[in-house]
């Protein structure tokens, strides 16, 4: 099953694409991470999958095949907005309240005992906890409907790195517990690296990457070799990215996986996610979508042989 | 939270560049080396792994499987990951006594002027000229594995 799925997907605003042309299929179970500069689409992206904008043009269903924003959708699906949404002048209590009666299902012995292990005070107003308590309750709230898909859009951007760590721990173990799949923004991929397995880097308003983390990791990396080699390099095979000093080059290219033979006299090195996102934010007509991708290294396997 | 079930508790190093399953490996190899671990221990649940580490339960069941592959570990449905196998060859003693002869034997590199990363190049390659002439022992194949 595929928890979003989108084709052709676009979304102007005035004159202004804010996504356009979008294809995508997220398989359940994924810690997916949507990463890409500010004003990529991160945002509207999210907004069309959980139903809070309607696209201009194309698709977009959820949870196997339900339409964004119908109810079947709702039911399934949690959405943390930007900066926490919460009532600012409503108590902890009565914020567990109001999601509690405005929900089919809602888990009150979760949200309670979570809020008890947090050590947030029920009868403080929601505008008067800390920034990293707000982030806490706004996601205990989330939860607490027993989601199938979480969607928290730049979720950690407020937080400090203490808040962020616990923040991102309720979010692992609502994973480890329940088998919840999460898909959550950034721009700051680092912060994302150790618990994405899923990746999808968006630029200008397109997807470019997207794809399991372990398979993008394979697939890619960095040669480095004789500068005055690199053009003819760069011409039979699928390079991403080239820096190139007077004598020396670094190629991040795309292979066939980790056996693809190493050309005599330069040498091979793993990626890391953040030189390959970086890799490709800088060369905006690269891509890596599963589809092209995998029928490009079938052709060339049948060349190697 | 209730006590301890395993008697390790993972670490990460954000800045080692290894990948974040690899260093869960490495740690509980590295427990095993010195004793920490025995057969029979329990390995931290991966719940308490995750919410200690704010890590994907992926990466810890991705360790735990790579554990299994190598023999050392085996889930028990229901219960967790359980060590099944040692590394640690050598008894404690013994061990001491081989520190004492290897500081006494970098006291004479130093002294011959060798660097830190001269002595470890020296070790690196006297080992792999070792375990070429010699076929080695049983611990030469998980010894490899773990580098590769």
């Amino acid at each position: 099953m595929n928890v979003i799925e989108a084709s052709g997907l676009g979304k102007r605003y005035g004159g202004t694409w804010a996504v356009r042309e979008c294809a995508l299929a997220i398989p359940a179970g994924h810690v997916a991470a949507l990463v890409g500069p500010n004003g990529a689409g991160k945002t509207t992206l999210l907004n069309l999958a959980v139903g809070l904008a309607a696209p201009t043009a194309g698709i977009v269903t959820v949870l196997g095949g339900c339409s964004a924003g119908s109810p079947a959708a709702l039911d399934g699906i949690a959405f943390v907005a930007q900066n926490t949404p919460l009532y600012k002048n409503l108590s902890a209590a009565d914020m567990v309240h109001l999601t509690r009666n405005l929900n089919r299902r809602f888990d009150q012995g979760y949200a309670q005992d979570r809020l008890g292990e947090l050590g947030i005070p029920l009868n403080r107003k929601a505008g008067h906890l800390s920034g990293g308590q707000q982030a806490q309750l706004a996601l205990t709230l989330a939860l607490a409907r027993r989601p199938r898909l979480l969607v928290l859009d730049e979720p950690m951007a407020m937080l400090d790195p203490l808040a962020r760590h616990d923040f991102m721990a309720t979010v692992m173990t609502a994973v480890a517990d329940d088998g919840v799949s999460v898909l959550l923004s950034s721009h700051v991929l680092a912060e994302l690296e150790r618990v994405a397995d899923y990746l999808i880097l968006m630029s200008a308003g397109r997807v470019q990457v997207a794809g399991e983390v372990d398979d993008l990791l394979a697939c890619h990396r960095v040669l480095t070799g004789p500068a005055a080699e690199a053009g003819e390099y760069a011409e039979r095979s699928c390079v991403v990215h080239a820096r190139s000093g007077g004598a020396l080059a670094h190629l991040l290219v795309r292979t066939s996986g980790p056996t693809d033979p190493v050309p005599p006299g330069w040498d091979a090195h793993p990626v890391s996610l953040e030189e390959l996102s970086l890799a490709y934010l800088r060369a905006p007509g690269a891509a890596a979508l599963p589809g092209p991708a995998r029928i490009r290294n079938a052709e060339r396997a049948e060349v190697a042989k | 939270m209730a006590g301890p079930t395993s008697p390790i508790e993972f670490r990460l190093d954000p800045a080692s560049g290894v990948p974040t399953y690899l260093q869960l490996v490495h740690q509980i190899e590295h427990a095993l080396r010195l004793g920490y671990l025995k057969p029979g221990d329990q390995l931290p649940k991966v719940r308490d792994a995750v919410a200690s580490l704010a890590i994907n339960p992926n990466t810890v069941l991705k360790a735990y499987r790579e554990l299994e592959t190598k023999g050392l570990a085996s889930g028990r449905p229901g219960q967790g990951t359980f060590i099944t196998a040692t590394l640690n060859q050598v008894a404690l003693p013994e061990l001491a006594g081989l520190r004492r002869l290897l500081l006494s034997w970098l006291t004479a590199a130093d002294a011959a002027g060798l660097d830190d990363d001269g002595i470890v190049a020296l070790v690196t390659s006297s080992l792999r000229d070792f375990r070429d002439n010699s076929g080695g022992s049983g611990a030469a194949g998980t010894t490899k594995k773990g580098v590769a």
